[in-house]
């Protein structure tokens, strides 16, 4: 008895030693300074040194954690037990926020670098007077390919994937609603299509895409396309980026039926903790000059035209990232079809999958 | 003894442990598999199980776990056999554990290293003068890596039952003329049965529901229970469906402990698989 | 004892290769001084260095073992005492429907075990963070525990107890001096699994954490998804290391307790 006595009493020391060095640590980290703010955003979708100088500036101590899709990070947020300040959502799940009660309304005149945002981007459909979110990133659903490996086909369609030389060579993203989406486009239809024949149509042509299929994953598509493991990903126009930033071979194509065109917002949730500490982080991610580092360290297209200015006029003279007002014109942006519908996207995505084992 | 001093003052942290954490949960996953998207009561879920698609993956999500089941009988039991024979054998045994302690995402990106187009799998089949071969995405990788992950889990329950034998039967089997094969087949196997079903217990329902390794080892071409839970509760948000989906999973386990479940008090030593 | 024969050899060197070769590819690549983990091309200890100078970094890593202490200890402590009590059920019954209820969740998905905790931590408005996951790897840990501490306290024989009885000794008493004592090596075993298995765990933690609150398998999973900084290879080559020294460290001394007392060593 004495011995296990002993031994609970070691581990409780323990355990509060290594409280101790995790305050430490967690305040040598910090700057000495007023409270903190947490923010919930996708993986790698920050440039670690805007943080730092953040928390230098403001004195406000940030928490970050990411999230991997839209539906966990508002399933987090909905369950109540967290207090996100700052979150990114892509633009039908602002949507869905909002009718949820979820969103904080944003105080414009505590944000005045929003004038550095192209006015495009501003009132979108989803958010009438951005009365509850800011832009943060946008870009398009295209086609990653790499030529060398093609010997040079090149990609106009959604229906050069269909190509039968392109057996096990294209992968997929793992999200139900790009997948359908490209089969809907492909056939011509809208991607918001909520006509079960279309759906049901543009999942049988899918299910015909199955042999070129190499596999359906998640950002790991990144490493994969680097490896000349596959040589063809239906993907994010920041994942392309990525990809091409280590293998200069590949290029990235948004096919000509259409595809989807997508934002990113800053949202403030509505159980955050540090309303004005948002504000004042949301407010300093788009200074130009902090917008323009931020964009060269993640790859996707800035909404912030005084950013543009300041960065390397080759890549935002590249229309395959930034694509002119015309050519957003034929792309299209995902409404909240409602968790009815999504459920159906759901269902004929894991039929499409089913369909493809062997 | 009273009727009062057993059920002890102790046992109170323990039962509130079973109320709290086995029996609301489970209870709390069976009501939400009767509500829809609204929170109204249905049976829809349920019709929607047996539906094709669901029922489909079902079926494969089976037969995969069983396959997988099935490998690792057969690579722990020589294992679990020969390891009670080595000199050292808790250390063996020890060392057979260590790995399912690395972080098994870590593991699963080791494993698309080594099964990639350039990775040393193909370098060793090009070496014996075969073309790189697609080995990632494929079942066989999903099986090898599922298999990989269980096998401490089988060979655990295994060999602490076939370490439990008494070498004087063995001996004595052998005094009586019997071969070394007969003596494995009279002797040793019925003995060493319940570690099999411990083992087995311990890895088939996993294998219904392993979710992370479907999509980085096997490219979401082999869809599991697993994933299909993960993704109603967490992308679809159709809580009713993902616990109808863990309703009969769970019925599915009470089948196989049924099935598998020890006779002998106590026996259920196993490993808890990931 | 009987020596193993050559076939027999070489089947068990090739599932330890088998078994072990990812871990190496793991830490072979983290002294590549090339960034991925493919093509090696110089040795290099950066990786190392920037493990230490993570501080997020290190402050999961110290999470991740304040939670798996605590819960080990806390479940242990639940585990015995409910192991005990379950031995003094003298109802069969009664005692073979609380063991089935123990073993479910032991088998029962990790996916099951962590949607259905945040269900329950939804319902009772608990905040998510460490709080959560602390409740739920004790609550993953506890039937481990038990089934552990079991089989030690079936062999001890019901007369050791009534001896006690006869003579007077308390409930209390025959529990700390007579009970305890005897099953201490189930009680170790216990614990150990329970620390591992709460180091182990990715899913229920990724279900019930919040708040910035992260512990290492959660992280990486994380990280993973922008593909995996060999940073993460140097960390998890540290702690095969460190773990791995433990559990020599444990196994000896396992074997010299063992030996004094007469038992067959370690029951992980």
């Amino acid at each position: 008895m004495k011995g296990i006595i002993r031994a609970s009493t070691a581990i409780v020391i323990i355990s509060a030693i290594l409280f101790y060095a995790v305050h430490v640590l967690e305040s040598s980290s910090a700057t000495s300074g007023s409270g903190s703010i947490s923010v919930y955003n996708w993986g790698e979708y920050i440039d670690p040194e805007l943080i730092s100088q953040f928390e230098e500036e403001t004195g406000i101590q940030v928490i970050y954690e990411t999230f991997d899709s839209n539906e966990s990070m508002m399933t987090k947020i909905e369950q109540g037990g967290t207090s996100y300040d700052v979150a990114m959502p892509s633009e039908y799940a602002i949507e869905k926020m909002k009718e949820n009660d979820l969103l904080l309304p944003i105080d414009q005149s505590k944000i005045p670098n929003l004038e550095n945002i192209d006015p495009y981007f501003l009132d979108l459909p989803f958010d009438p007077g951005n009365e509850y979110s800011i832009p943060y990133f946008w870009g398009t659903v295209g086609i990653a390919y790499n030529p060398t490996l093609l010997e040079g086909q090149t990609f106009e369609s959604w229906d050069d994937l269909w190509n039968p030389t392109l057996e096990q060579e294209v992968i997929l993203v793992d999200s139900a609603r790009e997948v359908i989406g490209m089969g809907l486009n492909s056939l011509g239809y809208s991607l918001n299509s909520t006509d079960l024949g279309e759906l049901r149509e543009a999942t049988d042509k899918l299910k015909t895409l199955g042999p070129n299929v190499k596999a359906i994953i998640g950002d790991e598509i990144v490493e994969m396309m680097r490896r000349e493991e596959a040589a063809v990903a239906v993907t994010w126009s920041g994942q392309a980026a990525d990809m091409m930033w280590i293998n200069e071979d590949i290029d990235y194509a948004v096919p000509e039926e259409g595809s989807n065109l997508w934002f990113d917002n800053m949202i403030i949730p509505s159980t955050a903790g540090n309303v004005d500490g948002a504000h004042q982080f949301i407010n300093f991610m788009l200074d130009a000059e902090v917008a323009a580092q931020n964009a060269d360290y993640v790859g996707y297209s800035s909404p912030n035209a005084a950013a543009l200015e300041l960065m390397d006029p080759e890549v935002t003279g590249d229309e395959r990232f930034y694509p002119t007002e015309e050519m957003r014109d034929r792309l299209e942006v995902y409404e909240n079809l409602g968790l009815e519908m999504l459920g159906v996207y759901n269902e004929l995505f894991l039929e499409f999958k089913m369909d493809m084992e062997k | 003894m009273t009727n009062r001093s057993s059920r002890p003052w102790y046992l109170a942290p323990y039962y509130i442990w079973i109320l709290l954490f086995v029996i609301a949960p489970i209870a709390l996953v069976v009501y939400f598999s009767f509500l829809d998207l609204a929170g109204d009561f249905t049976l829809e879920n349920y019709a929607n199980f047996f539906s094709s698609t669901y029922f489909r993956m079902t079926l494969s999500s089976f037969w995969y776990a069983f396959l997988i089941t099935f490998i690792s009988v057969l690579i722990a039991y020589p294992t679990a056999y020969w390891l009670t024979k080595t000199k050292h054998k808790q250390l063996w045994l020890l060392l057979i554990i260590i790995p399912s302690w690395i972080n098994l995402l870590l593991k699963a990106y080791a494993f698309i290293g080594i099964f990639g187009l350039y990775g040393p799998a193909n370098q060793l089949i090009q070496f014996f003068g075969a073309g790189p071969l697609q080995i990632l995405f494929t079942d066989f990788s999903f099986v090898f890596v599922a298999v990989y992950i269980f096998i401490p889990f089988m060979v655990l329950p295994i060999f602490n039952s076939l370490d439990k034998i008494n070498p004087a039967l063995i001996d004595a089997s052998r005094d009586l003329g019997a071969s070394q094969w007969t003596t494995f087949r009279r002797v040793i196997f019925p003995l060493a049965i319940n570690g099999v079903k411990s083992g087995v217990q311990a890895v088939f329902i996993p294998a219904l529901s392993l979710f992370v390794i479907t999509r980085l080892i096997a490219g979401n071409k082999v869809i599991t229970l697993g994933t299909a839970i993960e993704q109603q509760f967490l992308v679809t948000q159709n809580w009713g469906m993902g616990s109808t989906i863990a309703v009969f999973l769970i019925l599915f386990m009470i089948i196989i402990m049924l099935l598998t479940g020890p006779k002998e008090k106590g026996g259920a030593l196993n490993g808890k698989a990931k | 004892m009987a020596k193993l024969s050559k076939p027999a050899k070489i089947y068990l060197a090739f599932v330890f290769f088998i078994l072990y070769a990812p871990i190496f590819y793991l830490i072979f690549y983290s002294f590549n001084s090339g960034g991925t983990m493919s093509g090696f091309e110089n040795f290099t200890l950066e990786h190392y260095a920037a493990v230490f100078n993570d501080t997020r970094l290190l402050i999961i890593v110290l999470n991740t073992v304040i939670v798996a202490l605590l819960s080990a200890l806390i479940s242990t402590a639940i585990g015995v005492l409910g192991a005990i009590g379950i031995i003094f059920l003298r109802n069969r019954k009664m005692r073979n429907a609380v063991l089935s209820l123990n073993t479910v969740l032991i088998v029962s998905p990790d996916v099951i075990i962590g949607a259905s905790f945040l269900i329950l931590f939804t319902m009772v408005g608990v905040k998510l963070g460490f709080a959560s996951v602390l409740v739920s790897h004790i609550a993953f840990s506890i039937p481990i525990v038990v089934i552990m501490v079991l089989p030690k306290l079936q062999e001890m024989s019901s007369s050791l107890i009534d001896a006690a009885t006869d003579l007077g000794a308390s409930q209390r008493d025959i529990l700390t001096r007579v009970i305890i004592p005897y099953i201490k090596p189930g009680i170790f075993a216990g614990f150990f699994l329970a620390l591992t298995y709460s180091l182990d765990d990715f899913a229920v933690t990724f279900f019930v954490t919040g708040n910035g609150f992260a512990t290492l398998s959660v992280e990486i999973y994380s990280m993973a998804r922008a593909g995996i900084t060999l940073t993460i290879n140097a960390l998890s080559a540290l702690i095969f290391v460190v773990t791995l020294g433990l559990v020599l460290g444990y196994y000896f001394f396992n074997q010299r307790s063992a030996a004094n007392a007469g038992t067959g060593g370690p029951r992980p």
